[in-house]
């Protein structure tokens, strides 16, 4: 019944069963990394991003910095001398979607966290080239202009909750995050006190130097500060790694 | 479905179907090569199965075979595991060329004092390309990749002026612990003329004076009396204090006031005023722990020599 021109002149068809082809592809590359074992290392310290560090997260990906920047640092040489460890699959594993990317015309940002003050990347982002003279980046001046929205964020947590984040709702799931992370980043994964985390955080670490306005900077920068700090590679044998490929 | 009407095809067969009554498609065989090529691939996949990890099969998967690593964890042991990334990367770290080369080089800069270090030009030639580039990943975003710094903003490094100390151990803690350049805002605390007052003295002590001295004077009295106190953390002579981070405002070298870009006294004046008025707070990151102490080492010495250092 199917004959090849059944299917090449039933373009209905035709498009099912592509699907069907690459969908079997797809599915026999993605789904073992699902239950292979050492696809993810156990490492200690990451943790999903705090409220703050969310909401600059989703800017990060509004702004399309994406598209410049590639947060996924290879095993290679070089790309050690430049940018340190290589990225674990242990640090993005609360990545929805992931950024590792594979367009570099900036530089790898996977362990950008703590290695500028505040101050550098608030002037970097309003104006790269007054800091970077050569730098090709674009200017993000609105990003201080700009309010946060935050009120919609225990929306955002929830969402992500439903594709695995352990974000908590309730009495046992906030548990079992003290007994998983400790009571301190518990606290920051609950959805219940999402607005005032943010608001906390904010305020304590003032971003984006004005302590006054909650902007759209002060979220990214807290996101960018974080980023590839989670992990102590100090306290692991480099062997260790390699056990998990 | 005919081929029955194949009047172009010269014999050769078609694939059979027709579309628009007559439009139909020759069946070629591929060429040679190209099946050849095909047939290839299938070849090389089956040696790829058996060398590298590939299958997965329930929660391990196949590891590949005659193609093991070995290399050495932290204790000393030799480890020998199936091919993979990591453990290629890391046998490159130990046993690689470049790795190997570039150690010994690094190894005589952890061993060496600084002062064997700077008298040994075979080092220096070493400390000069690497910390270049470790300069230009790391520092040059903030001071410049030339180290030139920005006035306001991030501090010349070239320039034989230090607010921390441009000694070799100054320079190494600078950068180990990071710095915080700390000048409290004076906004609302000196009337309008008072403010004019010590901005006058503090250009004053670079040679730049206007025609008004008594100004000067009562600029001085403010700077190193109670009333300012600013002689707390620049000191009586104005020279600085290298554990406040404090400039030397007596040099003629401005690391905030953009007094050099400013043409007229009266501009000069108000960026004096402005620093005063906003006060500073500047952050230079620490690198323990990021840098290694060898990469540290290598910067510390690079920096030194760009200042002239002391
Ligand atoms: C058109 C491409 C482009 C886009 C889009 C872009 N960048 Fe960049 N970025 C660059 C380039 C090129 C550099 C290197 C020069 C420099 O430091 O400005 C850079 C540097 C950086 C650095 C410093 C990295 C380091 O280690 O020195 C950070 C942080 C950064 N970008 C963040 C961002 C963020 C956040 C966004 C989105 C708001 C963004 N970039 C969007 C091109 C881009
Ligand atoms: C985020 C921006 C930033 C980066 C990156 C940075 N610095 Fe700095 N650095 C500063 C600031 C700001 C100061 C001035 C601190 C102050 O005002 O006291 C400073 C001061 C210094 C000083 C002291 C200067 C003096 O006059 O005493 C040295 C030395 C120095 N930096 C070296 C480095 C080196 C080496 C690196 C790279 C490993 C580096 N810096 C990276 C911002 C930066
Ligand atoms: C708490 C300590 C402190 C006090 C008090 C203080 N300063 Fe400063 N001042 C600093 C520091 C530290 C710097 C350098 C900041 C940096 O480089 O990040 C500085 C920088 C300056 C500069 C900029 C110099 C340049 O090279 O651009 C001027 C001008 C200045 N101070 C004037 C004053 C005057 C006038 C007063 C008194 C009204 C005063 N300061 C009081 C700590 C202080």
């Amino acid at each position: 019944m199917f004959k090849h021109e059944t299917i090449e002149t039933n373009s209905a068809l035709l498009t099912v069963l592509a699907l069907i082809a690459m969908g079997i592809g797809g599915l026999v590359e993605i789904v073992p990394l699902h239950y292979i074992n050492d696809t993810i290392e156990k490492v200690d310290g990451v943790r999903p991003y705090t409220p703050l560090e969310l909401r600059g997260r989703d800017i990060y990906q509004r702004e399309g910095c994406f598209l410049c920047h590639s947060q996924m640092i290879r095993p290679f040489r070089d790309e050690a001398l430049r940018y340190g460890h290589y990225s674990l699959a242990a640090e993005s594993q609360y990545d929805h979607p992931f950024q590792w990317g594979s367009k570099r015309t900036g530089p790898d940002l996977a362990r950008v966290g703590g290695k500028y003050s505040n101050e550098w990347h608030v002037q970097h982002l309003k104006a790269p080239r007054s800091v970077v003279p050569e730098s090709i980046m674009p200017n993000y001046p609105w990003l201080l202009e700009n309010d946060l929205q935050y009120l919609d964020i225990g929306d955002r947590m929830r969402a992500l909750k439903k594709v695995g984040v352990p974000y908590s709702l309730t009495k046992e799931e906030y548990d079992a995050n003290v007994e998983k992370f400790g009571e301190e980043v518990a606290k920051m994964l609950d959805i219940n006190r999402a607005e005032e985390n943010l608001l906390a955080e904010a305020q304590a670490d003032n971003f984006d130097g004005n302590p006054n306005r909650l902007t759209e900077m002060d979220a990214l920068v807290a996101y960018l500060q974080m980023l590839g700090t989670l992990v102590d590679f100090s306290k692991y044998d480099e062997g260790y790694f390699v056990e998990f490929r | 479905m005919s081929n029955a009407d194949n009047r172009n095809s010269k014999g050769v067969e078609t694939t059979g179907h027709v579309w628009d009554g007559d439009l139909q498609e020759y069946n070629n065989p591929p060429p040679m090569w190209w099946t050849w090529a095909f047939y290839g691939t299938i070849v090389f996949a089956l040696i790829y199965w058996l060398l590298y990890p590939t299958w997965p099969i329930g929660k391990d998967f196949t590891k590949g075979m005659f193609n093991n690593i070995t290399f050495v964890n932290d204790k000393g042991e030799e480890v020998t595991t199936h091919w993979n990334m990591r453990a290629l990367f890391l046998k490159d770290q130990q046993t690689g060329e470049q790795a190997v080369k570039q150690r010994e080089y690094l190894d005589k800069i952890a061993k060496s004092s600084y002062a064997e270090i700077m008298q040994d030009p075979d080092k220096m030639a070493f400390v000069n390309s690497m910390a270049k580039v470790l300069f230009a990943d790391n520092c040059g975003p903030c001071h410049g990749r030339g180290a030139d710094g920005v006035i306001g903003l991030y501090p010349n490094l070239r320039d034989d002026d230090w607010l921390w100390g441009g000694t070799i151990e100054d320079i190494e803690q600078t950068i180990r612990k990071g710095r915080n350049g700390y000048m409290p805002s004076f906004a609302g605390v000196f009337p309008k003329e008072k403010l004019e007052a010590v901005a006058a003295y503090v250009l004053s002590l670079s040679g730049i004076e206007g025609e008004d001295k008594a100004k000067i004077e009562e600029g001085k009295h403010i700077f190193q009396g109670e009333e300012g106190g600013c002689y707390y953390c620049h000191a009586k002579d104005a020279k600085g204090m290298k554990s406040q981070g404090s400039a030397n405002l007596a040099d003629k070298v401005w690391t905030i006031a953009n007094v050099p870009a400013a043409a007229t006294y009266e501009q000069k004046l108000a960026e004096v005023e402005k620093v005063i008025v906003n006060g500073v707070n500047r952050e230079m990151p620490a690198w323990e722990g990021r840098l290694s102490d060898t990469q540290i080492r290598l910067l510390t010495v690079y920096v030194h020599q760009l200042g002239g250092g002391k």
